[in-house]
């Protein structure tokens, strides 16, 4: 009983350890992400603007992060606290349980991942297929029944949907289409194709703002296989606890006020109009529009500055550090053949995992933003150089090795002064071959939130707007031909004059 | 016993070294003492295993039998270091380094040891007076030199730290004849001069007959006959001999009219 006194103390103590990091976590800020099309980037952006005006903990956007299974583990991470998801994706592509529809039973499922849901925004957004009018009349095409009777027509679907059973192939089925030409391609680009005349049949989203730009023809599902995806916010647990003032406006403001063709006048709003993602979410929340067009172009050019910043530091920072690792590691695999070969056969591995899946691995690991990119970006630039190095060190005239021996040059000394200035020609090349890859590679860092001139062209992608692909892509080829040169500059400070390929004057 | 009292009176000793590569038997029982202050020539036809031998002397391969000592150091991977002081190395075209000028190629090993810069130039300068190179190429690149000249540069670096011992492997194999019978006179004079001992390897007989106080002469890796030019030519030990020196002798109606 003497003990029981101690209590109170101790539940003091329990609530104040307990009460601690409560109080650390508001101020921590609420991570919104987005997946790279506008709608995702639209309801992010409202729900980042709402967040603003709750002022409940400070707000970050990471938005653009890809498709589900890069935002998916991002959210898992806890690199974001919440984002736009539909249901359909969430009992497919995340619990993996078609079953599941019931939103009480995703709830449930969705508890040991530490992530719960709100209730249906209200608008859904499930697949369909369109077709351009022209083709829609000539065929008397109106519902997808209709297709069997044309396999001749050409498609291009987004790759998730030409993998995922509630896509393509359980469509294909379901309906017993035989389409003879159907190919992978990025959403955004297929409206392209579909416009040009390039294909026939795309897959759209029932809420895409450009169905009536293109003016499409959606086919009706008239057999009911797309199951429906209403859209709802994925966060994570943490989130209704820690904000439960901005959990409950979000609750307030969208669950059910979002319905299908608010939705679609939204993103045509940013589509069509050429609307900021800010500008319509404030429109939508009621907002001032007072912004104008001329506005969303100054901007485009102090994002240009910004990016640019980003994009030189992403380049910059994972070249050092693929040298600063890769010319070790080639010397390494030079001294040690056996070890060397397994080296080689290392990096040059992590050379065939494509960029975007080398990204996407990093989430599990290091979170998104910076650092991952930084450490897919290095692993990336590595091969060239650990090769280049290899290669340079390990063909070097024997005799002048065996010299070096004779003249018992130390290790670092035989290092410094006869082998790296020996293969400087070839490393620099390596070095110089893995900068300009970077240039390139350094745009996809944007998917995952690592910045640079990606940013633009994931944007523009999701716009289907060729005037911002362009502002990125445009400057990261002018930035491959700056450093191509830089390097060249470089190669003439580092390599010894004589061993230059333009012979001494 | 007989064996380490060759050791010690001799600046290069083999004691019945014996090296094979897979099957092959390049070097075979071979013993050989070289006295201080003299010049042996290995000769030989190529695969005679005389190259072998001089990468044995200089531990850059280890024997499969028998023992080396150099200037009374056994050569073994712990006294390398001990061994390659006491030696100074040349190879065909001179090996030099073309990303360094001729001087820093020949003042390398200084730099290497550790010396003053204004030491190293000084050597530098009487070397370049030793074998007979006009100073302002040592500012040359290897690429810009001449055979003749890059070749006097390898020597000048193998002498840099003055070591007892000179190893040279087929030296002048790349030159013209003009050239390489201009520095075989230049050759025997500095090894006189220096008093250094001198092993070199050639298979060519008038180069042999030239700078060898004593000649060595092999064949399959074994030691068919050593002694002076005289020994080999007048005293042969096997018919194998006469044929080798015959063979590189020009007809006498050749000599005749020169």
């Amino acid at each position: 009983m003497r003990g029981g006194r101690g209590s109170p103390a101790i539940v003091a103590a329990l609530l104040l350890a307990l009460a601690g990091p409560a109080a650390a976590w508001a101020a921590t800020p609420v991570r919104v992400g987005s997946k790279s099309f506008t709608e995702s980037y639209l309801i992010a952006e409202i729900v980042a603007q709402i967040a603003e005006q709750t002022a409940e903990a400070p707000v970050e956007r990471k938005l653009g992060l890809g498709g589900t299974g890069m935002i998916y583990g991002a959210l898992v991470n806890g690199d974001i606290d919440i984002y736009p998801e539909y249901t359909g994706t969430i009992s497919r592509a995340i619990l993996k349980d078609p079953s599941v529809t019931d939103l009480d039973e995703m709830r449930r499922r969705l508890l040991p991942l530490g992530l719960t849901i709100s209730a249906p925004l209200g608008f859904a957004n499930t697949y369909a297929l369109a077709v351009r009018r022209d083709t829609a009349s000539r065929l008397g095409l109106r519902a997808i029944s209709d297709l069997r009777e044309h396999p001749e027509l050409r498609a291009a679907f987004d790759p998730g949907f030409l993998q995922r059973e509630d896509g393509w192939p359980g469509l294909r089925r379901h309906y017993g289409l035989a389409l003879g030409d159907v190919r992978s391609m990025e959403h955004a680009l297929t409206y392209q194709a579909l416009t040009s005349g390039a294909v026939d049949v795309i897959d759209v989203f029932s809420t895409d703002g450009q169905l009536a730009r293109f003016d499409l023809v959606v086919l009706a599902d008239d057999r009911h296989f797309f199951p429906d995806y209403a859209a709802v916010l994925l966060v994570r647990s943490s989130v209704p606890v820690r904000l439960p003032r901005t959990w409950g406006v979000l609750w307030q403001r969208l669950v059910g006020k979002i319905d299908g063709p608010t939705m679609a006048r939204l993103n045509a709003r940013v589509d069509l109009d050429g609307r900021t993602f800010a500008q319509a979410a404030a429109s939508f929340l009621g907002g001032g529009t007072t912004d104008d067009a001329t506005r969303s172009h100054r901007h485009l050019f102090a994002q240009l500055a910004t990016h640019t910043v980003e994009h030189i530091v992403l380049v910059a920072v994972s070249l050092a550090v693929a040298v600063a690792i890769g010319i070790p590691l080639g010397l390494l695999a030079a001294r040690r053949r056996l070890l060397g070969q397994l080296e080689l056969m290392g990096v040059g591995v992590l050379q065939t995992i494509p960029a975007l899946a080398l990204l996407a691995f990093m989430i599990p690991l290091f979170g998104i933003g910076r650092i991952p990119a930084l450490i897919a970006l290095s692993l990336y630039a590595l091969l060239p150089i650990v090769r280049n190095t290899y290669a340079g060190v390990s063909t070097l005239d024997p005799r002048l090795v065996d010299m070096a021996a004779v003249m018992r040059l130390r290790g670092w000394q035989r290092l410094m002064w006869i082998e790296l200035p020996l293969s400087s020609v070839t490393i620099m090349a390596g070095i110089k071959t893995a900068a300009v890859l970077t240039v390139g590679t350094a745009t996809l860092a944007a998917f995952i939130g690592g910045g640079g001139y990606g940013t633009l062209i994931v944007t523009g992608l999701a716009l289907n707007d060729v005037a911002t692909i362009l502002a990125g892509a445009i400057p990261a080829a002018v930035l491959a031909l700056i450093i191509h040169g830089v390097f060249e500059l470089i190669e003439r400070l580092v390599v010894p004059l004589p061993l230059r390929s333009k012979p001494a004057p | 016993m007989r064996a380490f009292g060759i050791i010690l009176s001799s600046m290069i000793a083999l004691h019945d070294v014996t090296k094979t590569f897979g099957s092959r038997v390049v070097v075979d029982h071979v013993s050989l003492a070289i006295a201080p202050g003299t010049t042996e020539i290995l000769l030989g036809s190529t695969g005679s295993g005389k190259s072998t031998l001089l990468r044995l002397i200089l531990g850059l391969l280890p024997p499969d039998g028998g023992e080396i000592a150099v200037d009374g150091v056994p050569v073994t991977t712990a006294t390398r270091d001990e061994v390659l002081r006491r030696i100074g190395y040349v190879v065909q075209e001179g090996a030099l380094y073309p990303h360094l000028t001729a001087g820093a190629n020949v003042t390398l090993p200084a730099r290497a040891d550790g010396w003053a810069p204004e030491r190293a130039a000084e050597r530098l300068a009487a070397l370049a007076d030793v074998v007979g190179l006009e100073p302002g190429l040592l500012a040359h690149y290897p690429a810009q030199l001449s055979g003749g000249q890059r070749q006097r540069v390898g020597m000048m670096r193998a002498l840099m730290l003055d070591p007892p011992a000179l190893v040279l492997d087929e030296p002048l194999g790349a030159l013209d004849p003009i050239s390489r019978s201009e520095l075989q006179v230049q050759l025997s004079r500095i090894f006189a001069e220096l008093g250094k001992t001198v092993v070199l390897v050639t298979h060519d007989v008038r180069e042999a007959f030239v700078l060898g106080s004593s000649i060595t002469l092999l064949a399959a890796g074994r030691v068919v006959q050593r002694g002076t030019f005289d020994d080999l030519a007048r005293r042969p030990a096997a018919p194998f001999v006469t044929e080798f020196l015959r063979a590189q002798t020009p007809p006498p109606e050749m000599t005749a009219s020169l």
